[in-house]
């Protein structure tokens, strides 16, 4: 064993990731990080102090053991280190690019505090791609019961719902309304962030673990959440249907063609493929010059894409500035370097038309902060005299999503005042045996968060269902034999593993 | 990944254009109700197209759909659709149901294809006890069909075409103008077709203060409410046709932005058609094809060019 390690005694500098230059991947939808080789990943797990606080571990939303397994990664033991992620997250490949690592595990990394924090993310990502590769997977000793789970959507918050069910012994089927599952991560994430067959080895990794998939299922009209529970024998049931309603412009101008919100823009692109066309039917057409309205992880993908597509320029507009953007600081970086141009402290008034229903420039004025909102952000208000035009054939907005209708449409499923679904703190929805969580809950956040919501909802779901979970700690009681039974501790609730002999 | 398969079990062609499938869906046919529409993918690299259900059997365990081939992709069912084939991907039903009302005297509009799915509208009404009018519209006597479906559960029936080869000369406004001169009384008008002729219904009846209903059909990808693709204006509001609709109040909608709106990729489409043609022709007939893309101009294809300059995009009632 080394002696021990100290802030001066591990590598100074972050272990530099490979990337597609600038001027050649914005022609291409490769990914745009190559991602750690087996020595820088060996060189960036020395600079892990393996802290005994693990402040990381509390920054993740599912709570990953990150020195655990970067420990792994400096022993060389590369199956050891995705033994540990994959026993509190089924998708590390994923995660390991489309987290927003720096304000959560790596923001309050020990290391940060002084150096560049620790690149957790990219070592999460070097285990997960190493495993797809080597086709490790993740299978635990799973104890059937009897219980059947429903999960409505397939996206980040129903797999590791679904994940969690099924390794404790649950009869699993997801339903997802698109014709492949991934949810965002399939139809929302583009190809050069997060390729779709990385997504696919995650799925497969789900169906090893028992998981069926049933795509073209639009559940609440083929059938309902009631009919799920009442009729079709499933005992709990999970909604993770994402919040999926795009919020408009609202603004004159905002139904005029080449104005399309960045969901249909990436739906079509990544899922559809109409980068591919006419190889693909679905077809994309994109302007000359680009306006993309809002700053987010989204706003940042619809803006590369467009980039990617043949777009001559792209815009960012957007009310704030660039401290109170909300996308992963990487992505802005890449779009800047992509030749996005950022139109900070901007805010669209009109969009403009050329008389024959397409749009032909955009009216804009200049905002600038205030005092802070309920966000905490300074609000934004408009300079006067600040009124301009620029040339632009094609309007995406990426302001924010609505709450999607159909649950509440078809169930009797209470909803809060914004018409997402209400739960309470365990996510429990207001019938008996269904949980909710993710976007459908909480309106639009990330992958990681939906996920942690998926694992929540699955905790609570094991304790209505009596089912033994393996990741809480039960502790016996002090006193001993008061609150047992046959041995048991009585507060468990759970006899299902009792047997008769 | 389980994936179901769509089978096509019967198949039915009303004319050079107008064709029904009838493909297995046992829980869809359960769950199906008037007014509600499926999204489509022919095969793997296909698009995602509406389609209105134009009836369902729950005996059977199938869903009917009819199609009218004027897109590429309605084209290319028209010619792959076989009894046996499968689809590869269908979703629904999607929408809200036709709210069919307790209303006691009822037209029921269907202008070219919109005469399918008009079809189970009428008959839910009839289940409901309404007086049923139907307004059938056709371009002419060999493109009429399912004349014998409505004659069974309407109480009066007005066929109108527009070359006068059966029942009366002229467009359905002119049956509507019929039915309400007899009828007086008539206190709800449903109507689905061509969005021109949706307009004219909605005109006809505005002046009667009859309600009308008229069923949508934008562009659309997901058919679920995410992408907005097919957000239309109801009233002054924003509305999305797949998961607020697809029915509206025919009085409130904007129609010169839905007309707008449906011309989106005119341009993507046609240059999809006539790709798609040419290669049909290429494969029928590669003599004749090579010779006449060499010799004079695309008008001397093989294939009539009547099939190729049929309605634009917009005149089409959920059909690719």
């Amino acid at each position: 064993m080394a002696k021990k390690r100290t802030i001066r005694t591990i590598p100074q500098q972050r272990t530099p990731v490979r990337e597609q230059e600038p001027a050649e991947r914005v022609k291409n939808f490769s990914e745009v990080s190559r991602g750690y080789g087996q020595k820088d990943a060996l060189v960036e797990s020395e600079r892990c102090l393996l802290c005994p606080d693990q402040p990381c571990v509390r920054g993740c939303p599912v709570g990953i053991d990150i020195p655990g397994f970067i420990e792994k990664i400096g022993q060389k033991d590369f199956h050891g280190a995705y033994d540990v992620i994959a026993a509190t997250n089924l998708l590390p490949a994923v995660c390991g690019r489309v987290c927003p690592q720096e304000s959560q595990c790596e923001g309050v990394c020990i290391v940060g505090q002084t150096l560049e924090p620790v690149a957790i993310g990219r070592l999460e990502r070097f285990v997960g791609d190493r495993a797809i590769a080597e086709g490790w997977t993740s299978v635990p000793y799973i104890e059937h019961n009897d219980f059947r789970v429903g999960i409505v959507g397939s996206g980040p918050a129903g797999m590791a719902c679904a994940a969690d069910m099924a390794k404790a012994g649950c009869d699993v089927t997801v339903y997802e309304a698109f014709h492949q599952a991934g949810g965002v991560l399939k139809y929302g994430i583009p190809d050069f962030r997060l390729p779709n067959d990385v997504v696919d080895a995650e799925i497969r990794n789900l169906s090893k673990l028992g998981v069926k998939f049933e795509c073209n299922t639009l559940v609440g009209r083929l059938f309902t959440i009631e009919q799920m529970v009442d009729e079709m024998g499933f005992q709990a049931v999970f909604i993770g249907t994402g919040a999926g309603y795009p919020a408009m412009l609202g603004i004159p101008g905002d139904s005029l063609n080449g104005v399309l919100s960045a969901n249909e823009l990436l739906t079509r692109c990544n899922l559809m493929r109409a980068k591919e066309f006419p190889n693909y039917d679905t077809p994309l057409s994109i302007g000359r010059r680009v306006a993309v309205v809002g700053a987010g992880n989204t706003a940042m993908d619809a803006m590369r894409v467009c980039l990617r597509l043949g777009a001559e320029k792209v815009y960012c507009i957007y009310r704030r500035s660039r401290a109170e953007c909300p996308a992963r600081s990487e992505e802005v970086h890449h779009a800047e370097e992509e030749g996005v141009e950022f139109h900070w402290l901007t805010n669209p008034v009109e969009i403009l038309g050329d008389g024959k229903g397409n749009v032909r420039g955009m009216r804009c004025v200049r905002m600038e902060l205030g005092e802070p909102d309920d966000s905490g952000r300074r609000r934004p208000v408009v300079v006067a005299g600040s009124e301009h035009e620029i040339d632009v054939d094609l309007v995406v907005f990426a302001i924010g999503t609505n709450a999607n209708p159909i649950m509440g449409q078809t169930s009797k499923l209470k909803l809060d005042k914004r018409g997402y679904i209400d739960t309470d703190a365990d996510l429990a929805t207001s019938v008996a045996g269904v949980f909710a969580g993710g976007d459908i809950v909480t309106g639009a956040a990330t992958v990681i968060e939906a996920m942690g919501a998926g694992r929540t909802a699955a905790r609570s779901m094991k304790a209505y269902l009596g089912l033994r979970d393996a990741a809480a700690t039960y502790v016996g009681d002090s006193a001993g034999g008061a609150g047992r039974c046959f041995g048991i501790d009585s507060r468990e609730s759970n006899f299902v593993r009792v047997r008769v002999a | 990944m389980a994936m179901s398969t769509f089978e096509i079990v019967a198949r039915e062609d009303f004319s050079d254009v107008t064709y029904l499938l009838e493909i297995r869906h046992p829980m869809m046919a359960r769950a199906a109700r008037a007014g509600q529409f499926v999204i489509v993918m022919a095969h793997e690299h296909g698009e995602r197209i509406p389609l209105t259900i134009a009836d369902f059997d729950r005996d059977k365990g199938t869903i009917t759909l009819v199609i009218q081939a004027v897109g590429k992709t309605t084209k290319e069912m028209q010619q792959r659709c076989k009894v046996g084939a499968a689809l590869h991907a269908v979703v629904g039903p999607m929408g809200i149901p036709s709210p069919v009302s307790g209303a006691k005297k009822v037209i029921c509009v269907g202008g070219g294809l919109g005469v399918a799915p008009i079809f189970p509208q009428a008959r839910a009404f009839k289940e409901n006890g309404a007086y049923v009018i139907g307004v059938l519209g056709f371009r002419s006597k060999d493109l009429m069909f399912w004349t014998d479906k409505f004659n069974d559960c309407c109480d009066e029936l007005i066929v109108c075409t527009d070359d006068g080869s059966s029942g009366i000369k002229g467009l359905v406004t002119e049956g509507i103008r019929r039915a309400i001169e007899k009828h007086p009384d008539v206190d709800e008008c449903v109507a689905i077709g061509p969005t021109v002729m949706m307009r004219g219904c909605a005109e006809a009846t505005r002046a009667h203060k009859i309600k009308t209903i008229v069923s949508l059909n934008p562009v659309m990808v997901d058919g679920t409410g995410m992408c907005g693709g097919c957000r239309v204006k109801v009233g002054g509001e924003v509305k999305f046709a797949c998961v607020d609709g697809p029915d509206f109040d025919g009085h409130l909608v904007d129609f010169d932005d839905l007309i707008s709106r449906l011309r989106r990729f005119a341009t993507e489409e046609k240059a999809a058609r006539e790709r798609w043609s040419e290669s049909c022709r290429m494969m029928t007939t590669p003599n004749l094809g090579a010779l006449a893309s060499q010799s004079s101009g695309p008008a001397a294809g093989g294939v009539s060019t009547e099939l190729l300059e049929l309605p634009d995009p917009y005149d089409e009632v959920r059909g690719g």
